[in-house]
């Protein structure tokens, strides 16, 4: 098979020049060299292709192919070395060798070219003669000058060689002077020979001579003319090759130093800066991209793989440790769907508050990270960031904004006296565990990030892997800080926006680990629901996995990879889990904000949390009628649980205050006295009615609106019927309310619905289906993909049997060579012989005449 | 009696009486003694004796060393003047009885292990008293079964006290037998019907043992010749004639068994226990099942899960048994609350609400009221849900095209308020047909993308072709949660570019507004 391809590729080689030569042949005059293939019936419109050929022509033609080829290599079969001809275009037989001589001529002079030096602008080209520098010549010509006698010089004229030591050319040459003297005057003796050659020679020198005084002359007035000249082109560099014989013999340190200095690499000319505005204006831009790229996920409209969406950048714009300050944010909190001019006008309004906000900020945040009482921190600062300078390699890679950050952390680095300054990244959890346990927060987020700054993926290969590693690591550390008794919210409070930057470098093994510790609470979930249709709510970890999945990835996508399982998940909670105690509401109302939060952007319809709020709602009402509304899995009308958040003591009434839960509720702390449990119920309340009215806020625009709220609307009436709240609470219960009505009334009428028109579908004809023949002599009927098939079959078989062919014709031609060198062979071989023989018998010969002579004598 | 150490010794022990009883009737005395180990503390003792008393009373059943016949009371024989031989055999049948009485007792001992033993022990002694009748047979031929001993088996099984659901689960072996079955049938009719006569109330735990028992009878479906019996001779007797499985003694014993177990009180657990396996395993059994419309009707008008799960006996007697039904989907149309998206029973009420609801001849206001109802408890329910009653809802306006104003109504007015009322109870008067599904199109802003998928299907036309919602019933949100999770995204995940700020998130957030983290 090898072989055969060997032979079709020999015959697609050269198949183009042989084409072209039978395109440009002649109709052969000769009748006997045409072989006409007779068709038996001629079929209109049909071409016929092959209705005459020219064996002899083709048969030469394949011979002389293999010839080229074939021949080729069989000669040189048992050669290992190869002779490669590399100049240029030389297996090239489209080029004329006019064209490669002009190519290589140009070629060997851009090398020229480059070779020398790419600053020298004022270099001439330099011209040869016979391979020879014209200046070079020019120079010998001028030592020549000075020296008179030439032919000392070693520059004699061939016949003058010939004539002094006799040379095999010279020889024939003079062979030929003599056929040429002998036809002129025949007699001429040896002598006469050498004096005329003298005398000519002689003559040469003179005329030589007398032209070099001319050009002499020349050259001198050509001087005197430049050096008037010269004045006006006073600018104009001495001749280079004058400067560097010059220069050559003194390097001068400053020379060189210039020299230095010319040689190095100039910086690129980049943009100008850019100016503020600009600067806003391109962030702006940026996020304006990023928004609508948001909105459209939002509306699920590349849901289908639309190839013409810009690649989301979020990632890469991020990596720039780009931080948005705060009036962007108040531009990105705007999102009602529409990103309008007048918010642009609107913002520069506000910008004077957003100053303030701005300036309020750092401050803030040195009061939250400044957790050092005394004011001694800034001193301590100031040395550890000396020292910092002082041990370069310690932290050798801290990039410049990390310092700055850095030097704005000032309290923290108190702290870091006793902490190492690089870390491995950690292979396993326990090794993560183990550098952060025991730890003061500060120390711990110190470690996080210095095990982020030196395991920078851009430092060595497998830093990416740890990272990604690291990330779900700390993951499992914030599920265990969660789970401890005594939650430390706070580490995981700034332990979020490491991961959020984590995130920011590696979303897909992120979302990846997201994934996994969803997919486990699920489980653990699954189990239980299986078995007895419910589940106790799950621990703090499980909400905080979830309200990091919230803030690490976009929650108002339509479809998305991490926040549509989390939806699922949260769904299941508000399903699936009954309200038992306190903690349960206090953890329930957690998801219910998370879940609002999810959807703040989308505004989509949760039909689980409005029952959730409901039976919250239910579970805090005193005399209950149960008109109007029904309740949902998992609460209860009756049962232990039903009056759950009712607080009958009045004093606990008066005295509370309205103020955030706290999320350690949620984990396990237990009431103190009976008052706190109380005013916890109190909250409880507040919040679920603060929801309450931003779902009514939420849901407006949904055409089913009031039906979704109905329930909701019956258990507040109950609720301020019965005045038995603390005022601030019966406040909120009222403008819920009254929201609840505006937008009731604010609400569309009820429009009957219409579907959207579809097009009309076409009515069935009867017209025969047309079929178009392309391809006279097959089967029409069959499927495409079958008659693909058949014509590939053929195909093959057609070129299996052409290979087969050449093959056979191949090795009768190797056959026929070797055949005709045996013969070769044997002929020189009796050539030889015969020879030999005429030797032996001409002297055989001479000797027998000689032994006559001999005899005769 | 000298007894060694341990178990192992009164092993031994036993073995030695028991060699000496079955070897000389002069030894007889010595089953006191096995009889008095009965009595024992130890369970592993007990066993021990249980064993020997089985070998010894089965040595002497296949002997016919008792007494054949009505037992006259010890005292009279002994002191009469009756022969020898008699005397032992009637004294010997009185030692019989009592190592009866104590098995049946032991089967409420604590240990599984001696109750499981002592089960089959007695179960043995039933085969062979069967073979080997203690009674005389009235006429030649005569078919004749323990039933004194059996009938106390049963009752010991069903036991007022203990959960017996164990010890049942090995009873269920020898239900296999057709004669075991058909006299357990019997028994358990009797036993229930005089505990529950005895007894104001009725213990729940007999209840559910009697459930348990009850439930573990089954009577085989297909038809098959080859019967099996415990009782190894009875099947050649012409009194078994008419009692086989598929005999109509057989069904009526099923039957009367059923009838009388359901007519009690018994507790709401219960209902649902019967009720699930009602369609399936007694309904085709029973010779007259039109008779259990009583307790269907019951069970149906009881409302919530139990008026779902009555709802398939009822399909069953109304589809194959020509039962009359008044109102039948008025109440159907009265079970729909929103606690329907979250029972147990959710698939096998929407199955059977599809099969209902097939019918092409229903009227176009009942199955409008059906759906607009069904979109509007859609409000309420989970995703899971929700992805299978949209399909549902759209398939109803499939089947009915006359129903398609609900989502297509171009003449329509505008409204000032939904006319449809869904406090009444009677579809007829719903006004379904007025109002339209908005209800589907606000669950177009569903946060679960395939939910607002499947909700936006009534925008265009509906398709002709129904879907199929039989794939959709069982579905769990867990299902939904792995394939979402399992989904491929083509590009990489898509990041929130608001950078976090904390736990709670930025200062407008929900969670920050109404939670602290101290």
């Amino acid at each position: 098979m090898g072989k055969a391809r060997l032979a079709a590729f020999r015959r697609k080689g050269s198949g183009a020049p042989a084409g072209a030569q039978s395109g440009r042949a002649r109709p052969n005059p000769n009748p006997f060299e045409v072989k006409v293939n007779r068709q038996k019936f001629p079929v209109l419109g049909r071409k016929a292709r092959h209705a005459v050929g020219q064996p002899g022509v083709s048969r030469a033609r394949a011979v002389q192919k293999r010839t080229q080829t074939l021949l080729k290599e069989y000669k040189e079969r048992d050669k290992s070395n190869v002779f490669t001809d590399k100049r240029f275009g030389e297996y090239s037989s489209s080029m004329s060798p006019e064209e490669k001589m002009m190519k290589r001529f140009a070629l060997e002079q851009q090398r020229q070219h480059e070779k020398k030096s790419i600053y020298n602008l004022n270099e001439d080209e330099e011209l040869t003669h016979y391979g020879q520098s014209l200046a070079d010549i020019e120079k010998h010509n001028d030592i020549v000058d000075s020296d008179s006698d030439a032919e000392e010089r070693g520059t004699l004229s061939a016949e003058l060689t010939a004539a002094h030591f006799g040379g095999g050319g010279g020889l024939l040459h003079k062979k030929t002077l003599q056929q040429q003297g002998e036809d002129e005057e025949k007699p001429r003796s040896r002598k006469e020979l050498i004096e005329e050659l003298i005398a000519k020679s002689k003559q040469e020198k003179r005329e030589r001579q007398a032209q070099r005084e001319g050009a002499l002359e020349l050259t001198e007035k050509l001087d005197q003319d430049w050096k008037e000249i010269q004045t006006l082109l006073a600018h104009k560099t001495p001749k280079p090759e004058n400067r560097d014989q010059k220069e050559k013999p003194k390097p001068d340190a400053y020379d060189m130093m210039v020299r230095e200095l010319g040689f190095e690499m100039k910086a690129q000319p980049s943009n100008r800066m850019k100016t503020e505005e600009e600067l806003a204006k391109e962030e702006q831009e940026r996020l304006q991209k990023l928004e609508a790229a948001r909105l459209r996920r939002m509306r699920g409209e590349d849901m289908h793989g639309d190839s013409r969406k810009p690649k989301h950048l979020s990632a890469d714009d991020l990596n720039d440790d780009f931080v948005l300050d705060k009036d962007d944010r108040r531009l990105l909190s705007y999102t009602d769907g529409k990103m309008s001019v007048e918010e642009e006008q609107s913002r520069e309004a506000s910008d004077g508050e957003s100053e303030e906000d701005h300036h309020e900020d750092p401050s803030d945040e040195n009061l939250e990270e400044s957790s050092d009482p005394d004011g001694h921190s800034d001193l301590d600062s100031d040395t550890e960031t000396e020292e910092d300078c002082g041990r370069p390699d310690t932290e050798p890679r801290l990039a410049p904004q990390k310092r700055l950050a850095n030097n704005g952390h000032k309290a923290r680095e108190a702290a870091r006296n006793e902490l190492p300054y690089t870390f491995a990244a950690p292979e396993s959890y326990e090794e993560l565990k183990s550098l952060l346990s025991g730890k003061t927060m500060e120390e711990q987020l110190l470690v996080v990030e210095r095990i982020k700054t030196c395991n920078h993926p851009s430092l060595a290969a497998g830093n990416k892997a740890k990272l990604e590693k690291l990330f779900g690591f700390l993951l499992e550390y914030v599920g265990d800080l969660a789970t401890s008794d005594t939650p430390d919210l706070g580490v995981i409070d700034k332990l979020v926006v490491q991961l959020y930057n984590l995130c920011q470098m590696f979303p897909d093994s992120a979302s990846n680990s997201i994934k996994f510790v969803l997919r486990d609470a699920m489980h653990e979930m699954e189990g239980s629901v299986e078995a007895r249709g419910r589940v106790a709510f799950p621990g703090l970890d499980v909400l905080i996995y979830l309200k990091i999945a919230g803030m690490l990835f976009p929650t108002s996508d339509f479809w998305h990879p991490v926040t549509t399982p989390a939806l699922v998940c949260m769904s299941q909670l508000l399903t699936k889990c009954p309200v038992l105690s306190l903690h349960d509401v206090v953890k329930g109302l957690f998801v219910c904000c998370m879940f609002l939060d999810y959807v703040s952007l989308s505004r989509r319809f949760i039909p689980e949390l409005v029952n959730f709020l409901l039976g919250i709602l239910y579970i805090a009402t005193p005399n209950k009628h149960g008109q109007g509304y029904t309740l949902v899995h998992p609460f209860r009308a009756s049962g232990k649980n039903s009056e759950l958040l009712l607080v009958s003591d009045e004093e606990d009434t008066a005295t509370w205050q309205r103020t955030g839960l706290s999320l350690r509720w949620a984990s396990g702390l237990k009431a103190q006295t009976k008052t706190e449990a109380n005013h916890t119920r109190l909250s409880c309340l507040a919040v679920c009615v603060a929801l309450v009215k931003h779902c009514v806020l939420l849901y407006s625009s949904l055409p089913a609106f009031h039906d979704i709220m109905r329930p909701l609307r019956a258990l507040l009436t109950e609720h301020l019927a019965n005045r038995t709240h603390p005022p601030e609470l019966q406040e909120l219960c009222q403008s819920t309310l009254s929201t609840l009505t505006n937008m009731g009334k604010q609400s569309q009428r009820c429009r009957p619905l219409v579907c959207e028109k579809s097009k009309p579908v076409p009515l069935r004809l009867f017209t025969p289906r047309l079929v178009k023949v392309l391809e006279f002599g097959r089967k029409q009927g069959s499927s495409k993909e079958e008659q693909e098939r058949k014509r590939l079959i053929h195909k093959h078989k057609r070129e299996f049997k052409g290979a087969v062919r050449e093959i056979r014709r191949d090795n009768q031609f190797l056959a026929r060579m070797q055949l005709s060198e045996t013969l070769e062979r044997d002929a020189e071989r009796k050539r030889k012989v015969k020879q030999l023989f005429n030797s032996l018998a001409t002297q055989e010969g001479e000797w027998k005449a000689l032994k006559r002579k001999k005899f005769k004598k | 009696m000298e007894r060694g150490p341990g178990p192992d010794g009164a092993r031994r022990a036993l073995g030695c009486l028991l060699e000496a009883v079955l070897a000389s009737r002069g030894e007889a005395n010595a089953v006191f003694d096995i009889l008095a180990v009965l009595q024992s503390e130890d369970s592993e003792e007990i066993r021990e004796a249980v064993r020997a008393c089985g070998r010894l009373f089965a040595a002497l059943l296949e002997r016919g060393e008792l007494f054949v016949g009505r037992l006259p009371s010890e005292d009279s024989v002994l002191a009469g003047s009756q022969g020898a031989t008699r005397k032992y055999k009637v004294w010997m049948r009185h030692r019989y009885h009592s190592c009866c009485n104590r098995l049946r007792e032991l089967l409420a001992h604590s240990s599984f292990e001696v109750k499981e033993l002592a089960l089959s022990t007695l179960m043995r002694f039933v085969q062979l008293e069967g073979v080997h009748p203690l009674e005389k047979p009235k006429w030649d031929g005569c078919y004749l079964f323990p039933h004194q001993l059996f009938k106390a088996v049963v009752e010991g099984l069903l036991s007022l006290e203990d959960d017996c659901s164990l010890l049942l689960s090995q009873f269920r072996e020898y239900l296999e037998h057709d004669d075991i079955r058909y006299h357990t049938m019997q028994a358990a009719t009797d036993i229930v019907v005089r505990v529950a006569n005895r007894y104001l109330e009725v213990p729940f735990t007999f209840w559910n043992n009697a459930f348990t028992l009850l439930s573990a009878v089954s009577l085989p479906r297909q038809e098959c010749n080859t019967s099996s019996f415990y009782v190894k001779h009875a099947s050649e007797h012409p009194g078994w004639v008419g009692r086989g499985p598929h005999g109509a003694e057989h069904r009526k014993a099923f039957q009367l068994m059923w009838l009388g177990f359901l007519k009690h009180e018994l507790p709401l657990g219960l209902y649902k226990k019967v009720l699930v396996i009602m369609h399936d395993s007694i309904l085709p059994h029973l010779a007259q099942p039109s008779l259990m419309i009583d307790f269907l009707t019951r069970a149906y008008d009881m409302g919530g899960a139990i008026s779902l799960l009555a709802l398939n006996g009822l399909f069953i007697l109304i589809h194959q048994h020509n039962l009359e039904y008044p109102d039948f989907y008025r109440k159907l149309y009265g079970l729909l609350d929103p606690s329907i998206f979250h029972v147990k029973y959710r698939a096998r009420f929407f199955h059977l609400a599809d099969l209902f609801l097939s019918s092409s001849h229903l009227p176009a206001y009942l199955v409008a009221a059906f759906a607009k109802r069904l979109s509007r408890l859609a409000l309420t329910a989970p995703p899971e849900a929700l992805l299978m009653v949209l399909p549902f809802i759209c398939n109803l306006l499939r089947r009915h095209p006359a129903c398609r104003v609900l989502v297509h109504h171009p003449l329509g007015h505008e409204l000032d308020s939904d006319p449809f009322d869904p406090e009444e109870g009677n579809p007829a008067e719903s006004r379904a047909l007025e109002s339209s599904l908005w209800e589907l199109q606000a669950l177009q802003q569903h946060y679960h993308p395939e939910v607002s998928q499947a909700a936006s299907v009534i925008n265009q036309a509906l398709s002709v072709s129904e879907i199929s919602i039989a794939p959709l019933l069982e579905l769990t949100a867990f299902e939904i949660f792995e394939r979402n999770l399992k989904k491929k995204c083509q590009e990489s995940v898509p990041l929130q570019f608001i950078p976090a700020q904390g736990l709670l998130g930025l200062q407008d957030d929900l969670c920050a507004q109404h939670f602290t983290l101290s």
